[in-house]
């Protein structure tokens, strides 16, 4: 079948003056933010990493093709590292994920369906493929929001940079056309 | 009488979005070889199946655990295990294939409800007439091979419920019975639970073309922009004589919406989508849009059908065989 599709209507990519003020920007505060996130969800979110099984001992690449930069991942539970790299300076990986950062967020928060993404050719996945499924199911099932994420970083601060972090969010997703938070989660409650 | 929805769930998140979007039934899986979904970072472990079951039952639904794959010679014990540990977690009903399993479960549980798995490829009423006098199962889930003629005669000479897919990939053979991907991988669907398990799939874009390799073979190379399908044998493309393309089956999946008054018509009793491999997103959208569709049909009102498209393999959707269409 050799019929076209055309990109996701829904996913919008983040605008290019902002990527490109950005791939100036440099990368030791994010990769400061990014570090701390990673043992903060390894403590949360136990049940994310053993999820992962024998996969958590794979490379990601994290590829936000509209961004000047990629995410490296690795998610062993007990020492979890995640920074940011300049594109074309990662090294050897066992897992790229690519797609516009909304869709990379979107699948974080339960919003899109990975699959459909990879139908739809918006998402691009090479590599290790069993690697990016348990990834991709273990996030699924952890219904993790990004902002509340941020926001634990925070420690006992966090209720009190709540409401500025929301107000940040919607300010900051609204501009980059990125939802980085999540309505609901739950549990077996 | 109102169809009954069964929605998959690969995760304990999912499990909740189906139940939460409307759900009457959710199947679902241990997270090892019994299950017929046995994917890297899906499926449930013993505790989660049990909360799983607790959660389903505060909100009026069911879980039905599938252990539906062909026990390997000389490690039955780890299905059996799988069926008492699912009876002790009072699962509603288990989905088997294996005529083994059927009879240790019907002698283990007797008060178990017990449904046949479309893995038995179970598709007239004489096979279905000794699942249920042999083993008391009290529902088969019909191979999607069937038309809605079909259905209803088997449905005039059996006393069992018959459930049916109705929205979701295909797996175009008959179910339990392929064995392509077993040739280009060497290990079984039926057995170990994954058709092109994904140690065995690689994608590689190729000069904009995306190429998937099963086994190390090829089997497609999409144009740029074009849908992208799964990594099944059964939807790969190949050259046959002249022909070049999709020899088995094009990679569409079934949407059979349109013919939810035609299959109760025909004395189905269950809907099932398919998609445990799919995301929480996948099964809300999903199961949401079908228990609409099943409330308006229960309210005599028409059908919203072809709305799910974006959410497909192939993006193109097709009746199956329900009513023969297709080639
Ligand atoms: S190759 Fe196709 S028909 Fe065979 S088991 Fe896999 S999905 Fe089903």
């Amino acid at each position: 079948m050799t019929n076209r599709v055309s990109e996701h209507p829904s996913i919008p990519r983040f605008p290019r003056s902002g990527a490109a003020a950005l791939g100036f920007a440099p990368l030791l505060p994010l990769n400061l933010a990014a570090g701390r996130l990673a043992t903060s969800l390894a403590r949360r979110h136990p049940a994310l990493f053993e999820r992962l099984g024998e996969q958590a001992g794979k490379n990601f690449v994290i590829d936000p093709t509209d961004m000047p930069f990629v995410f490296r991942l690795a998610p062993q539970p007990q020492a979890p590292r995640l920074r940011a790299e300049r594109r074309g300076s990662a090294g050897a990986w066992d897992a790229r994920i690519a797609g516009p950062l909304a869709a990379l967020i979107g699948l974080v928060h339960g919003a899109y369906d990975g699959d459909a993404l990879f139908f739809s050719r918006d998402l691009v996945i090479e590599g290790d493929t069993a690697a990016v499924l348990a990834l991709r199911n273990a996030i699924d099932n952890e219904e993790l929001d990004l902002v509340e994420e941020g926001l634990a970083l925070f420690g006992p601060f966090a209720a009190l940079a709540a409401l500025p972090a929301s107000r940040l969010a919607t300010l900051v997703g609204g501009l980059a056309g990125v939802a980085l938070t999540r309505r609901s989660g739950g549990s077996f409650a | 009488m109102t169809l009954e929805l069964v929605c998959p769930a690969g995760t304990p998140a999912a499990l909740r979005a189906a139940i939460d979007a409307g759900a009457h039934a959710v199947y679902c899986g241990f997270n090892d070889e019994t299950n017929a979904r046995n994917f890297p970072g899906l499926n449930f472990s013993r505790a989660e199946m049990a909360d799983a079951i607790g959660y389903a039952h505060r909100h009026d639904a069911k879980v039905l655990v599938a252990i539906n794959t062909f026990p390997r010679a000389g490690d039955f014990a780890l299905w059996t295990r799988a069926v008492d540990d699912a009876a002790g977690m009072q699962a509603d009903a288990v989905i088997l294939a294996d005529l083994g399993l059927l009879d240790h479960a019907a002698r283990a549980h007797p008060s178990l409800r017990l449904h046949v798995s479309v893995q038995a490829a179970a598709a007239n009423a004489d096979a279905i007439g000794f699942y249920a006098r042999s083993f008391g199962v009290r529902r088969v889930v019909l191979p999607r091979v069937l038309t809605v003629q079909e259905i209803a005669a088997i449905n005039r000479d059996i006393a069992i419920e018959t459930e049916v897919f109705i929205f979701g990939g295909l797996c175009v053979m008959a179910e339990g019975r392929c064995s392509l991907s077993s040739y280009a991988c060497g290990n079984s669907p039926n057995m170990n639970g994954a058709c092109s398990p994904a140690s065995q799939v690689e994608y590689r874009e190729e000069d904009g073309d995306l190429v998937s390799r099963l086994g190390g073979f090829a089997i497609h190379r999409v144009k740029a922009g074009a849908p992208a399908p799964y990594p099944t044998l059964c939807k790969g493309s190949f050259e046959a004589g002249a022909y070049r393309g999709h020899v088995f089956e094009d990679p569409v999946s079934l949407d059979a919406a349109s013919l939810i008054p035609q299959l109760a018509a025909a004395g189905v009793t269950a809907l099932k989508i398919e998609g445990r491999q799919r995301s929480r997103a996948y099964t809300q959208a999903v199961v949401r849009n079908f228990r609409r569709a099943l409330d308006a049909h229960a309210a005599g009102r028409p059908i919203a059908a072809g709305e799910l498209r974006a959410l497909t393999e192939g993006q193109q959707t097709t009746a199956g065989a329900y009513s023969k269409t297709w080639r």
